[in-house]
């Protein structure tokens, strides 16, 4: 069983969950996402494995409450059981030596980017972060970014800490001031969409992780079909990792909607 | 030496109860019973609930009268059309005796599964049609699918279900890898032969595509986990949330001490037509629909799984899959329910009995039609689906006449979900994590058809991850000879150490 041991209120609505899965803590690989599901009517939501410890056999988890599914989680204390757990699921990232890289970082995406950043940089690479949030209380693993970092750069959207703007202004004024050699961006699709513009601009290699709408996660079902250089891919099996400048970014935010009536329906049943 | 099943079934049948039961009703007397009609709940009862189990099984006194139609022949070519080689003579005169219990240990000698086959196996293309009334009389084969359900049935009924002998433990570990049909056969059988086996799954559920994918009016969950208590029981061991080579390696298992694998990981990646608009919202593959609401009830209030719920529904597809689809969204409450499929009815893949049902529901059948594509209304939702009408060709290579457009023949659908069942393809995931592992073009696993062992000799492989997308039966074909084979090579191995 996969027992909560560890919760921590990141910020109003983001929550961290170091959970006991000692076989998933050995085997996963950044970029990795697991699936679990609460209770026995739950619902099966991915998240991205954020760290792991090995010898403790844990994983930590951040998630953001959202929804019925997210909202339930969020509601499990230290010494609850997560009902199902399954993983280490998704290809892992690429990690190698590139040279500069330049992470940005939107919101609760700043959670999966994390394991990537520290990877790239035990890898020899210089690491540049710029991390996004809207204001000073909702941006997260600042310090934690810090350690794995060679610069931290922090954008809010109203200026309450660090730099006032969006993640692209802090990316932009880096790519001019220095040679990027890849681009990693995990955030709202919106975001990561702009970033892929930005990047394509500049001609820099950039990957993006996507949270499309998922139910097995393995490959059966296809509900994360997301079209990359003009072919259907199961972000779920091929991804979650992509190739940011061949992604319709279009289509894919349309898909996250697909089930918004009937979401905003039980959300609302449920309050 | 142990003897051969035909010498089994022949000593089976030489037993004085079989002799004297043949005699009892001269031949001429059951060739003019009528075969057995299946009671089945009236369709505008059984489309206002998911749940609701079409056919209603037959009573002991129509058992007994249908299985008194078998001849008991001293060749009898039905177990040829069996591929889990089921002695059917044997079980079928059990019935006729009224020793129903042992019809069901019958059964039981040969699948793991009775209560699931004799539902969803498409009988009247395996062991009926070989039937000596099909062949000989060109009468109404003797309903042996009727029949097995019937015994599974009435032991799992009586309350005194029979746990099958299992031989004492060998100590060698072996693994399955999914908890379909083929892996379940395959376990059953290597218990028997008194292994330590353990099923891995990767879903929360135990069960494959009886679970995600054939829905409850066909084969209630419930059914299924009796077969699987009874595995349990027999001493399997079920690892939820499991899956092999990501959760574990490989060489993890082989660490843990298991020393043989047999893979039936399933045709998990759902297939689709490559046609504009198929990624708007409302189009979605079969295997997502039916997982929504099999596996996940996202059709009961109490789930927290959402599941798209259309009044103009068109499911695209001739087979099983895609009748289960079209007759889930009847019963989820669609105005219109339509079949789009590119052939003729005759071409049809899925089974007669479901075509059938589909139609007595109002299943509105496009036959002749191809989607093209797929149109969205102001919202990006699909409203519209086009169409190319067909007629039918020449011969293609599946012996079916080839669908070819006819030019200019275009029209359009008003609907508000579609749902894509044309066939999947083999899940990647255990495949991509073992080097080595040969596959096919098709991106199956390459195996000895005879043996079911793979290329590297410590797997073996069977179900749609070999075939591409088969039936249960022949899944569970598969397991079974994996495990005859496994146990064969398992065997050898540790007699040369011992020697």
């Amino acid at each position: 069983m996969n027992k909560i041991v560890e919760k921590k209120q990141l910020s109003e609505n983001v929550v961290k969950f170091v959970v006991e899965a000692p076989m998933i803590a050995k085997s996963r690989k950044p970029g990795n996402f697991v699936i679990l599901r609460i209770g026995s009517k739950g619902e099966r939501i991915p998240l991205t494995i954020v760290d792991s410890d090995i010898e403790r056999g844990t994983i930590t988890l951040i998630v953001q409450n959202v929804g019925v599914s997210s909202g339930k989680l969020c509601q499990l204390n230290e010494g609850d059981e997560i009902t199902d757990l399954v993983g280490p699921l998704g290809k892992a990232t690429h990690i190698h030596q590139a040279g500069t890289v330049l992470a940005l970082g939107g919101g609760v995406g700043i959670a999966p980017l994390y394991p990537i950043v520290e990877a790239m940089k035990k890898a020899g690479n210089r690491v540049i972060t710029v991390l996004a949030a809207r204001n000073k209380d909702l941006l997260i693993l600042e310090e934690e970014m810090r350690q794995w970092s060679d610069e931290v750069i922090v954008m809010t959207d109203d200026g309450s800490y660090g730099r006032k703007g969006l993640v692209t202004e802090g990316a932009e004024e880096v790519i001019k001031r220095e040679k990027v050699d890849e681009c990693i961006a995990i955030g709202p699709a919106i975001m990561m969409k702009f970033c892929a513009l930005l990047t394509k601009k500049y001609d820099i290699p950039t990957q993006v992780s996507l949270n499309t709408i998922m139910v097995d996660g393995t490959g059966m079902c296809g509900a994360c079909r997301v079209t990359v250089n003009g072919e259907t891919k199961f972000t779920c099996v091929d991804g979650p990792e992509f190739n940011a400048h061949q992604i319709d970014f279009d289509e894919m935010l349309k898909r996250l909607q697909a089930y918004k009536r009937e979401e905003d329906q039980a959300r609302n049943e449920k309050k | 030496m142990e003897m051969t099943a035909q010498e089994k079934q022949q000593q089976e049948r030489n037993k004085e109860w079989r002799d004297e039961l043949r005699k009892s009703v001269p031949n001429k007397d059951r060739v003019s019973i009528e075969r057995v009609k299946m009671t089945e709940v009236a369709p505008e009862e059984r489309i206002k609930s998911q749940n609701i189990e079409v056919n209603c099984g037959l009573t002991p006194e129509q058992a007994q009268r249908e299985a008194s139609r078998c001849l008991d022949c001293a060749n009898p070519t039905c177990i040829e059309g069996c591929p889990v080689s089921i002695d059917i003579p044997r079980f079928v005169k059990c019935i006729e005796a009224g020793k129903f219990l042992d019809a069901a240990a019958t059964l039981k000698e040969f699948s793991a599964l009775p209560a699931v086959c004799g539902r969803v196996c498409p009988q009247e293309k395996q062991c009926e049609i070989k039937c000596f009334y099909a062949q000989k009389m060109k009468k109404d084969p003797v309903a042996i699918g009727y029949l097995e359900r019937f015994a599974a049935d009435y032991e799992r009924e009586s309350g005194k279900i029979q746990i099958p002998e299992v031989a004492s433990k060998n100590g060698i570990k072996v693994a399955a890898i999914g908890s379909g049909p083929a892996s379940l056969s395959f376990a059953g059988d290597m218990i028997k032969l008194g292994y330590e086996v353990t099923v891995f799954e990767a879903l929360h559920e135990i069960g494959g595509v009886l679970k995600y994918g054939i829905p409850e009016f066909r084969l209630p969950n419930s059914i299924v986990d009796v077969e699987l208590e009874n595995l349990k029981n027999m001493g399997v061991r079920f690892e939820k949330n499991f899956v092999v080579g990501r959760t574990a390696s490989f060489d993890d298992l082989k660490e843990l001490g298991y020393e043989c694998f047999f893979i039936g990981s399933g045709a998990g990646l759902p297939n689709f037509m490559n046609i504009p608009g198929e990624n708007l919202n409302g189009v979605m593959s079969s295997n997502e629909y039916l997982t929504r609401v099999n596996l996940m009830a996202a059709n009961q209030d109490d789930s927290d799984t959402p599941v798209l719920l259309g009044k103009r529904v068109a499911v695209v597809g001739g087979g099983n899959t895609a009748m289960d689809a079209v007759r889930t969204a009847k019963r989820l409450g669609a105005e219109k329910a339509m079949l789009i499929y590119r052939r003729s009815r005759e071409e049809m893949p899925a089974r007669v009995e479901e075509v059938k049902h589909a139609e007595e529901e109002g299943v509105e059948f496009h036959n002749l039609a191809n989607p093209i594509e797929y149109l969205a209304d102001d919202d990006g939702r699909v409203a519209k689906v086009r169409l190319q009408r067909m007629k039918l060709g020449e011969p293609d290579a599946s012996g079916r006449r080839r669908p070819v457009p006819i030019e200019g023949a275009i029209d359009e659908l008003d609907i508000d979900l579609a749902i894509v069942a044309i066939g999947v393809s083999p899940n990647p995931l255990i495949p991509a994590c073992l080097s080595g592992l040969k596959m096919t073009r098709w991106h199956t696993i390459e195996v000895n058809e005879e043996t079911m062992q793979s290329t590297i000799p410590e797997f073996f492989a069977g179900g749609d991850i070999v075939r591409g997308g088969a039936t249960v039966i022949l899944a569970m074909g598969d397991g079974r000879r994996a495990a005859a084979n496994m146990h064969k090579y398992l065997s050898e191995k540790h007699a040369e150490k011992k020697g």
